[in-house]
């Protein structure tokens, strides 16, 4: 059976009740606030008040690091980096070699981690309580997005869903053909990179199928109707207003403590 | 637009004046010099050889030739008197693959989505998708996952969405060639249930004449427009009277006419070997998971087959509903998927020195001792013309390829040798598949649904090549539905259960059982 990423069960949470547009624009709010300070005092406010919101979206501790380890992880090589290049400013920690750190190397590198999960963090948010036809239907209905696009991209993305259970199968059929399986790292990467040009062509003749489904069904010939209304309800305006919250709250501690540090400063 | 609630369910009438097509780049004519007259209501199925351009005609009345520019039309065809281009929504189009079919992920969303771009007002819409998701027999949620729905089911799922547009015309290519028997049972019923309530004209493409026998009431026979031949119309009128006309030429096209059943090699009387069975692959308790399991955490196994024996020159079928697990278990046993429980050994008459699990064996080691045709032809094409196809495995295998012309004879397809193996036709690829299998020589043959969607030429050929194999001392294991292929190969039948009747719905499944057939 194949498996279909986006098709997940709709969730409950009280987030995934709340228009998309609205998420997204809180979202947008808070990152272009977080984008243009630099220090550890904002981005740790925003992250804490973050993290409160996760119950609204439905997400536990651990679906967020199942699925954001890999910004983790860039936060913290980032930071590292960071810390590494900074200006050696404020007492000396660690030396070790070419490795240095001082105080303030490692402050900016912390800010920089920091940072960087307190925006990615509205995303995975966004991403987990949103669901992708609710999606369309917003960018469509209120953003009067040209609509031939918006359902392409969503039925399109339906069958990347279908990839997945397909990148599986090929990968058998062609191990029965003797492909792969040979020693050597050139071959291997001969081989995943003859099974990826494999992949593309079944997505493509299956595009060009769900196309003619598509405009077997009168897809794109003129006007349409929309059988799911995308709609604003009261507690869109509270998403909005949490989303321009967190970002005031943050500026405001960092500017108090002191430690306010915009981009263009 | 606003036409949605006038012309309703009227039937179409289709005509064609002289109509023909050529795609663009080709030589020849997909479809010369047609006259047809449908009248409203009226049922019809279009049978007719390989290249007549039935595929053509349909896409042609759905409407989604259109787009061709360089492609070159002649004469007339019609929809209650319109050019098909004016007459968007007139009619709906059901494909063979059943995933092409579904555009969004929930089934309620997804019935809704013709009736949308007709521009129907939503609680129009919503009143439709009940009547049709009804009409079709679909009784579930609408929010269930179109994903998770069965290839049958995903065929309805299109009927239900073609019915909320409420066409006066449904057009049917070859619907049920991808499904087993109970899914083209459930399409067709639900055809035909349609049918009744709409009245719609129907118009369906397919090589098993028996399955529309009840439904249609006219037969058209579509002549090849190759060069040289007329094209048009060769055979019109009620089922009976067509099929007896036209049977000799039907068989000839390989196509599934009631009550044929094409010519066979049949196994040698002395199919079991003198020299006693010779064992080559040997499963106990054997777990069959599609999912990895890790080390903690074992994969659930969906089936758990007490015991197979393979021995050389025997065949094995293996049946059971959809969703037993028995494509898992023909993946696990040719060394593909790793076995979730049990075990699975290859005695050394098999191995030859290359270990006894088939999952470690190196590429060349398993094509040369385990071989497997899968269903979908083109997930097993490495290269870009059949004879580079065919010379893959011998030149992995260090050996020349003196066989391959052989293969290529013996399965028509020498005079396709230069061609890219993804331009064939269905029955083509199909035989191609099969041979760039055999061109290794395995020991063991293993075969998904072989003849699904097959015309019978194709199926006569392929059971016969099999019980040659199958004398000269290959084993054979097939998945199929296909009663009468697992009757011409004879041997043993490995029945797998439901996974319904299976406690908790999760594992130990042993109700697995071998009949001996003969």
């Amino acid at each position: 059976m194949s498996v279909d990423i986006i098709a997940t069960p709709r969730s409950t949470a009280w987030l995934a009740r709340a228009n998309p547009l609205a998420k997204l624009g809180a979202g947008m709010a808070l990152t272009v606030v977080l984008l243009v300070s630099v220090d550890w005092v904002s981005a740790t406010v925003a992250l804490v008040l973050e993290c409160m919101l996760l119950p609204l979206a439905g997400l536990s501790a651990r679906m967020l690091l199942l699925r954001g380890w890999p910004i983790l992880v860039a936060a913290v090589v980032g930071g590292y980096g960071t810390a590494l290049l900074a200006p050696k400013t404020g007492e000396l920690l660690l030396e070790w070699g070419p490795v240095t750190f001082t105080s303030g190397s490692l402050e900016a590198g912390v800010a920089i981690a920091l940072r960087g999960l307190a925006i990615a963090l509205p995303g995975i948010i966004v991403l987990a309580s949103t669901d992708p036809t609710d999606l369309a239907d917003a960018l469509a209905q209120k953003l009067r997005l040209p609509h031939r696009f918006v359902l392409g991209a969503l039925a399109a993305m339906r069958l990347v869903g279908l990839l997945v259970a397909e990148w599986q199968t090929l990968g058998m059929a062609r191990r029965a053909r003797g492909v792969g399986g040979e020693p050597g790292l050139f071959r291997g990467v001969k081989a995943q990179l003859g099974q990826a040009m494999a992949l593309l062509v079944q997505a493509v003749r299956r595009a060009s199928r769900l196309a003619v489904t598509m405009e077997a069904k009168g897809f794109g010939a003129g006007p349409r109707t929309w059988a799911r209304e995308s709609s604003f309800a009261r507690h869109d305006l509270w998403v909005v207003a949490g989303g321009l919250v967190i970002a005031a709250v943050s500026v405001s501690a960092a500017v108090l403590l002191g430690s306010w540090n915009p981009v263009f400063g | 637009m606003g036409s949605w609630a006038h012309r309703g369910t009227t039937p179409a009438r289709i005509s064609a004046k002289g109509w023909g097509w050529q795609h663009s780049g080709r030589t020849n004519k997909a479809v010369h010099d047609l006259d047809l007259e449908i009248a409203p209501g009226e049922r019809v199925l279009l049978l007719g050889p390989s290249g007549a351009g039935k595929s053509t005609l349909l896409h042609a009345l759905a409407g989604v030739l259109g787009d061709d520019e360089d492609a070159n039309e002649a004469g007339e065809l019609l929809i209650d008197g319109y050019p098909v281009a004016e007459s968007r929504g007139r009619a709906g189009l059901m494909q063979q693959d059943p995933d092409a079919q579904v555009v969004l992920s929930r089934i309620g969303d997804d019935v809704a989505f013709g009736a949308e771009n007709m521009a129907v007002p939503r609680d129009e819409i919503w009143r439709r998708v009940s009547a049709s998701l009804e009409s079709v027999g679909l009784k579930l949620p609408l929010d269930h996952p179109s994903s998770a729905l069965s290839g049958g089911q995903k065929q309805r799922l299109g009927l239900a969405g073609m019915l909320a547009m409420r066409p006066g015309l449904l057009l049917l290519d070859e619907p049920t060639a991808n499904l087993d028997p109970a899914g083209v049972v459930e399409v067709r019923d639900a055809v035909r249930r349609s049918l009744d309530e709409s009245g719609a004209t129907l118009v369906v493409v397919e090589h098993r004449v028996s399955v529309w026998l009840e439904v249609v009431d006219r037969i058209i026979v579509l002549a090849p427009a190759a060069l040289g031949e007329p094209g048009g119309v060769l055979f019109d009128g009620p089922p009976a009277a067509v099929l007896a006309q036209s049977r000799e030429l039907l068989t000839a096209a390989g196509i599934w006419v009631p009550g044929y059943v094409p010519a066979v090699r049949p196994r040698e009387a002395s199919s079991t070997h003198d020299a006693g069975e010779l064992l080559l692959l040997e499963a106990c308790g054997l777990g069959v998971s599609r999912t990895k399991g890790r080390r903690r955490h074992p994969g659930v196994p969906i089936a758990v087959v007490p015991s197979v024996r393979v021995s050389a020159g025997q065949a094995l079928s293996v049946t059971g509903p959809n969703g037993a697990g028995k494509s898992t278990l023909a993946l696990t046993l040719a060394g593909l998927l790793a076995p979730a429980g049990g075990q699975l050994l290859a005695t050394e008459q098999l191995a030859r020195g290359a270990g006894t699990a088939p999952l470690k064996w190196r590429g060349r080691q398993l094509i040369s001792r385990i071989g497997t045709v899968f269903q979908e032809p083109e997930h097993q094409f490495v290269t870009g013309s059949v004879r580079a196809e065919l010379l893959f495995a011998p030149k992995l295998l260090g050996r020349g390829g003196d066989s391959v012309d052989g293969l290529l004879t013996r399965l028509r397809l020498d005079h396709l040798a230069d061609a890219n193996p993804f331009t064939l036709s269905g029955g083509e690829k199909r035989r191609l598949s099969v041979a760039t299998v055999l061109a290794a020589s395995p020991q063991v043959l293993i075969l998904d649904e072989p003849t699904f969607g097959q015309d019978a030429n194709t199926w006569a050929e392929l059971a016969s090549l099999l019980t040659e194999l199958l004398d000269a001392g290959t084993a054979v294991i097939s998945v199929t539905h296909d009663a009468a292929f697992g009757a011409v190969l004879g041997g043993e039948q490995l029945v797998l259960g439901a996974p319904e009747q299976m406690p908790q719905g999760a594992a130990s499944l042993l109700s697995a059982e071998s009949v001996v057939q003969r």
